[in-house]
């Protein structure tokens, strides 16, 4: 190294910084919009405008998974609970409004809280009983399935007793301005819970421990910092961002069905893996996790489109998420 | 950089190559099945059933279901690319059924016929419902029970689950026949394993140890009945009657060397058969039964090869 670049080595690794980031997203951007293409072209149905209100609806629950997933997921961690906890707050919403007969805002404030207290007992078990994230979150998946069934009595609960609770997800206020454009609002609620996690993660106290407890925890806790704190409010965001999860598939399916969650905590993993965030921690962005759900998300709609045998689709969404990494461990090694 | 492009370049050709030769003759009508599952054998023959009238017919089909019967969120969005393909039909198993509702409006909106099959949906929307009628198919199980422990004595069943349709259809429609029809048999009880092998084994182990003189066990499904005979063989029990539902490898296994007396199948192959033939119909403006009985069968030892019988069957 020469004198030069010493004297601009502050000045260039921010810069680095930022075009590394740059660059993980244009990636994932870039294999996003070459599906899209090979798929449009592949098949005269898939680009249509039901069709992409398909993929953005199905994107919508995976995406919000995918979102609390990441913030758990840049600190270090890993949460194996968010399919069964977004369940477990679909059915507290149902006890509550269809149960309880409860006026709609307090079941979902209901089920947003009740995540955020999941989340807390979570990061609770980390943090303070020094369980390791794989673990705690594995016990808290089970707990919750457990609980989802006792509580419902392993039936679905419908919500026909609280009208407006199915529009929630199936609803389109962007429909309802520009008839043109009927994204359901369940697309909306996802980009605003993306919006609201990017700033946090961006522009926030909160946001720059969850990004130094990943890259160096040790270092954080010896500047005087109480990383436990930290952490348990973290998984309680986390957790809360699933109880919106929660409300979304609720409405989705007008009902909240107990035994469903289990497995879509790997989806909401994938997501966030394919978006760049690293799983060991420090490093990802939530614009990176929200097109690493589309990708998903087209992927299977667009295999599907094109009638591609449903056991060939499971092969070639595997290999699509290693190549994903892949590409992601080629371009660290250049930078 | 250089790798990077490459790689993508690599994936987007490879993607295009392998499905480019995919995109459609579309000279066929097409008529997408999303059933309640895929993995199962059972899904599998209703497939099998589909294809062959598809190939009959000379329609497209293709079948896809969620990876268990829980994901009533990916079924639906299964439905949702299946309507994005223009289909000239639609076969569906509903996992449940009000949840799909807005999707089966949307087809019926565009006059896509919609044929529900193996369960059916709370809905005017499908034309038609290809089915098993599990209340009958029950009641028989019921009759050849008794008359294999000689119409007296206890008896209890091992059922799958007590919410599903299938689930309380056959159930009732076992303990119905034996109260109207073999006053003189007893059913101590009805316990649960959700259809799952091991879960099953425990529930029948439990049945069989708290009543050493029970005379016959029916089981309502393939888990059911495959917990139940491991429940038997492991405890050695002996002369007690074990009636089960579909096939499956272990099932007609246990049916050949005598520690099951006999089951009760369905029709799957029957099942897809009808489906695809029903939603041609429908296309060709042909009046539709509200239910499509496809048909059950007693087998045994005795006519397990019997062709008719062999048909039905799956490993």
């Amino acid at each position: 190294m020469n004198a030069a670049t010493q004297a601009s080595s502050q000045p260039s690794l921010m810069s680095r910084l930022a075009a590394s980031g740059a660059h993980q997203r244009l990636l994932a951007f870039a294999s996003l919009i070459v599906l899209l293409v090979v798929f449009s072209v592949a098949s005269p149905n898939f680009m249509q405008m039901s069709n992409m209100i398909a993929i953005l609806q199905a994107t919508s629950v995976n995406g919000v998974l995918a979102v609390a997933a990441t913030i758990v997921i840049i600190t270090g961690g890993i949460d194996l609970s968010v399919g069964t906890m977004m369940t477990f707050t679909a059915v507290i919403a149902g006890v509550i409004l269809t149960y309880g007969g409860m006026p709609l805002p307090l079941g979902v404030l209901g089920a947003i809280a009740t995540g955020a207290l999941c989340g807390f007992c979570s990061g609770s078990f980390i943090a303070r009983m020094k369980i390791p994230p794989f673990i705690a979150t594995l016990g808290m998946m089970l707990i919750l399935k457990g609980l989802s069934l006792v509580i419902s009595g392993t039936k679905p609960i419908y919500f026909n007793g609280t009208p407006g609770f199915d529009q929630i997800s199936r609803g389109s206020l962007i429909g309802n301005i520009l008839p043109f454009l009927p994204i359901p609002n369940g697309v909306l609620i996802l980009f605003i819970v993306a919006g609201a996690a990017s700033y946090v993660l961006g522009r926030t106290v909160l946001g720059r421990y969850t990004f130094a407890l990943g890259s160096n925890e040790e270092a954080v806790r010896l500047s005087g910092v109480n990383t436990g704190s930290w952490k348990v409010a973290i998984y309680t965001v986390s957790g809360a961002i699933c109880g919106i999860a929660g409300i979304l598939i609720a409405s989705r399916l007008n009902s909240a069905q107990p035994a469903l969650g289990q497995g879509y905590e790997l989806e909401a993993i994938a997501a966030v893996v394919i978006g760049g965030t690293s799983l060991s921690g420090g490093r990802g962005t939530i614009i990176g996790t929200l097109i690493g759900a589309l990708i998903m998300a087209v992927l299977t709609n667009g295999l599907r489109v094109l009638s591609v045998a449903q056991e060939w689709q499971t092969v070639v969404t595997g290999a699509i998420i290693i190549m994903a990494v892949y590409a992601d461990m080629v371009r660290k090694k250049e930078v | 950089m250089l790798s990077r492009r490459t790689l993508l370049g690599a994936v987007a050709a490879t993607a295009m190559v392998a499905l480019a030769p995919l995109a459609h003759a579309e000279d066929q009508l097409y008529i997408p099945l999303i059933s309640k599952g895929f993995q199962h054998q059972f899904w599998q023959a209703v497939k099998a059933g589909a294809e062959q009238a598809a190939k009959d017919f000379n329609v497209k089909i293709t079948f896809e279901g969620p990876d268990n019967e829980t994901m009533v969120d990916k079924q639906i969005d299964m439905l949702a690319a299946a309507l994005a393909n223009k289909p000239a039909a639609i076969g569906f198993a509903a996992l449940d059924s009000q949840a799909a509702i807005p999707l089966l409006q949307q087809a019926a909106d565009a006059k896509i016929p919609v044929i529900a099959f193996d369960s059916g949906v709370d809905s005017d929307i499908p034309l038609a419902t290809a089915t098993t009628d599990n209340v009958a198919a029950a009641g028989l199980a019921a009759d050849k029970m008794a008359e294999l422990i000689g119409d007296a004595g206890k008896v209890a069943v091992v059922a799958h689950d007590q919410t599903s349709r299938t689930g309380v259809d056959r159930r009732d429609g076992f303990l119905n026949r034996i109260k109207e029809k073999h006053p003189n048999i007893e059913v101590v009880t009805v316990q649960y394993g959700d259809g799952d092998q091991l879960k099953s084994t425990e529930v029948a182990k439990a049945i069989l140890t708290a009543n050493p003189d029970i005379k016959g066990i029916f089981a309502t499904n393939e888990g059911s009945i495959i917990g139940t005979i491991n429940a038997v063989t492991e405890l050695g029990v002996k002369g007690v009657t074990i009636i089960g539902y579909d096939s499956g490898k272990v099932q007609k296994e246990a049916i050949r060397n005598g520690v099951e007396a006999g089951a009760i199948t369905q029709n799957p192959v029957g099942i897809g058969y009808e489906t695809v033939k029903a939603a041609v119909g429908a296309l060709k403006g042909e009046k539709l039964p509200k239910i499509i009985d496809t048909g059950f069968y007693w087998y045994d030892k005795t006519n397990i090869d019997d062709p008719k019988i062999a048909a039905v069957l799956y490993d």
